[in-house]
């Protein structure tokens, strides 16, 4: 065949440009960013953050509008899907994707780096998460995971200068990296014994009667394990605390918080859609990475000092309740469904909230040290009024938003309605105590404890971080005091998938 | 078999690549080794992908030759930052924070 009757009998298949526009517009964005940069750097220097930021917005829109629309959508073959738990969850991915956008503005471009690469990467990331979101095919979601993952190696090592920086980007990288390694190979194992790649067919071929194949077995505990590895579950949490510590701030609020998410999402549909059938692997599996990850997290945040590093092994505990659901993936269905997007939805407000004003800190005192916080009232009582706020949500002190995203996960973890389920609820209330021991450390610093070095000039607060703490602040008091909103996106959620 | 005599290939790079991760002290050595472990991955998809007689594990595997590369890419160039600043790439040397 010549080439030209090649060509003339490929047609082209029809895609519903509708579905993919949040994902087109912030392919946009990021050309725009690269164009201009290429035209005139130091001109359009300025500009670079709006145009993140409104790239971000601009692709909420198509997001909106297709929730309104309402039709489930499926595209190449399956592959990818546009229904509602996809819709919720990418609009929680650009909303945080803003806020971190609001924090990086000063620091970026007070620390002379190059603005150009530095959103377009962050961008680049942001659009693997929208993938991951949609993604409902072993090669889709692999695809989308190296797309979110590899801009996220770079930006840990955005410090050239600094070894800290490098050490944080090629640790991260390593493990990275070699957990995706790990778990292509189980991706392979499930695709070749179940004979397909995507998930509802992989969920029929498990689903079906003979004894269990053990390849099998290994193919799923190998993709669930490379997957553990990135929402920095115990014991594959080590590259977590040195890559947040020697990261720039902004970027480590984005990999705790939205990087992370993309874990939990992949895990969603891995868990609750193609692996349903196995739950005697699936189940004992997270419940001993669960148990493990919230004790340990805690344990060590309690001896931290520098508070970066104090809020990356609380995220690592964090991370821990929301392994909790799927431990009880088949015994309480939806309403663990559910527990994850609820408490993925809290824990990126409460802690992007926490980040920024870590931020804003960090720009007068120039440490990261818990000390430095001591008399934080006495000259900024705004942002310790706001951080008690974060704090408190994130340790579950009712009426703030953690509290509600503790309690899905407690009624989660009862619903199951066996011992296993229970002794995980003891496990959640122990590790909810222990966890004031540090949060509370930092609001004692913040309330009563004098000012280190006797410097009372108040700390000057951007604009772009104040309208990132705002927004956070409002969104943590919201969700605790009117729980029915984000219970509501969890429902919508979970319509679909099960 | 002739199945089985590639699916056993495939396990052995997957281990050798394993041991190199975990052993190797070299960076770079380190990432020869994650190759081969993506590469004993192409090996099973190939495979698979002819026993189950679909197009889906070659065009997974075109996929991870074209994602290894890009991983790869960036994998180098942390390195050569590494070794701008400390002139030596020795991972196990890479200790500045812990705790």
């Amino acid at each position: 065949m010549t080439l030209a009757a090649v060509l003339g009998a490929f047609s082209r298949p029809a895609v519903d440009w509708h579905a993919l526009a949040p994902e087109v517009v912030l392919l946009g964005a990021i050309l725009v960013i690269i164009i201009l940069d290429v035209i005139d750097e130091e001109r359009f220097r300025t500009f670079i953050p709006t145009v993140a930021g409104f790239g971000l917005l601009g692709a909420l829109v198509p997001v909106l509008t297709l929730a309104v629309d309402g039709t489930d959508r499926s595209l190449f073959g399956d592959a990818y899907a546009v229904d509602n738990a996809a819709l919720v969850l990418k609009a929680l991915f650009l909303i945080a994707g803003y806020v971190v956008v609001l924090i990086s503005i000063d620091y970026i471009r007070d620390g002379d780096y190059y603005e150009n690469e530095y959103y377009s990467l962050m961008l680049s990331s942001l659009l693997g998460m929208l993938l991951m979101a949609s993604a409902r095919d072993l090669i889709a979601m692999f695809v989308a995971l190296e797309l979110l993952s590899i801009p996220a190696y770079m930006l840990a090592a955005w410090r050239k200068g600094s070894q800290k920086s490098n050490e944080a980007g090629i640790k991260y990288y390593l493990m990275g990296v070699f957990a995706s390694a790990v778990m292509l190979y189980g991706m392979s194992l499930v695709f070749g014994l179940s004979g397909s790649t995507n998930f509802t067919a992989i969920r029929d071929a498990l689903g079906g009667s003979g004894d269990p194949i053990p390849l099998m077995t290994i193919g799923i505990l190998f993709v669930l394990l490379g997957f553990a590895f990135k929402v920095s579950a115990v014991p594959f949490h080590t590259w977590a605390p040195d890559t947040y510590e020697g990261a720039p701030t902004p970027v480590t609020a984005f990999l705790a918080v939205a990087s992370k998410a993309a874990g939990f999402v992949a895990l969603l549909q891995l868990v609750f859609v193609a692996f349903v059938g196995r739950d005697d692997v699936v189940q004992p599996l997270f419940w001993i990475l669960a148990t493990l990850t919230m004790t340990i997290g805690n344990l060590l945040a309690l001896r931290q000092e520098n508070i970066v590093r104090m809020l990356a092994y609380s995220g690592v505990a964090q991370a821990g309740f929301m392994l909790v659901p799927f431990a009880v993936s088949t015994d309480s269905g939806a309403v663990a469904f559910q527990a994850v997007v609820i408490y993925l939805i809290i824990y990126a407000f409460m802690n992007l909230g926490a980040f920024s004003v870590v931020m804003a800190v960090a720009r007068k005192t120039g440490s990261g040290q818990i000390s430095s916080y001591g008399g934080l009232f006495s000259y900024a009582p705004g942002l310790a009024a706001a951080m008690t706020v974060f704090l408190s949500s994130l340790a579950g002190i009712p009426p703030l938003g953690g509290w509600f995203a503790k309690f899905v996960v407690f009624r989660a973890a009862l619903d199951a309605g066996n011992i296993s389920g229970a002794i995980l609820a003891v496990v959640i209330a122990v590790n909810s105590v222990l966890a004031f021991g540090y949060y509370g450390r930092v609001m004692k610093e913040m309330w009563m404890n004098p000012v280190p070095d006797g410097d009372e000039t108040p700390v000057r607060v951007t604009p772009s971080i104040a309208l990132a703490t705002s927004l956070t602040l409002v969104a943590t008091i919201a969700f605790g005091v009117f729980p029915q909103i984000v219970a509501r996106f969890g429902e919508l959620s979970s319509q679909l998938a099960l | 078999m002739l199945v089985n005599q590639f699916l056993i290939l495939g396990a052995v790079l997957f281990c050798t690549g394993v041991y190199g991760v975990l052993a190797r002290r070299n960076a770079v050595m380190v990432l020869m080794s994650i190759e081969l472990m993506l590469n004993a991955v192409n090996i099973n998809l190939l495979t698979f992908g002819l026993v189950v007689g679909s197009i889906s594990g070659q065009v997974f595997a075109l996929f991870t030759i074209a994602i290894a590369a890009a991983e790869v890419g960036v994998g180098l160039a942390l390195v050569l930052l590494i070794y701008r600043n400390r002139s030596n790439i020795d991972v196990e040397e890479l200790d500045l924070m812990h705790g």
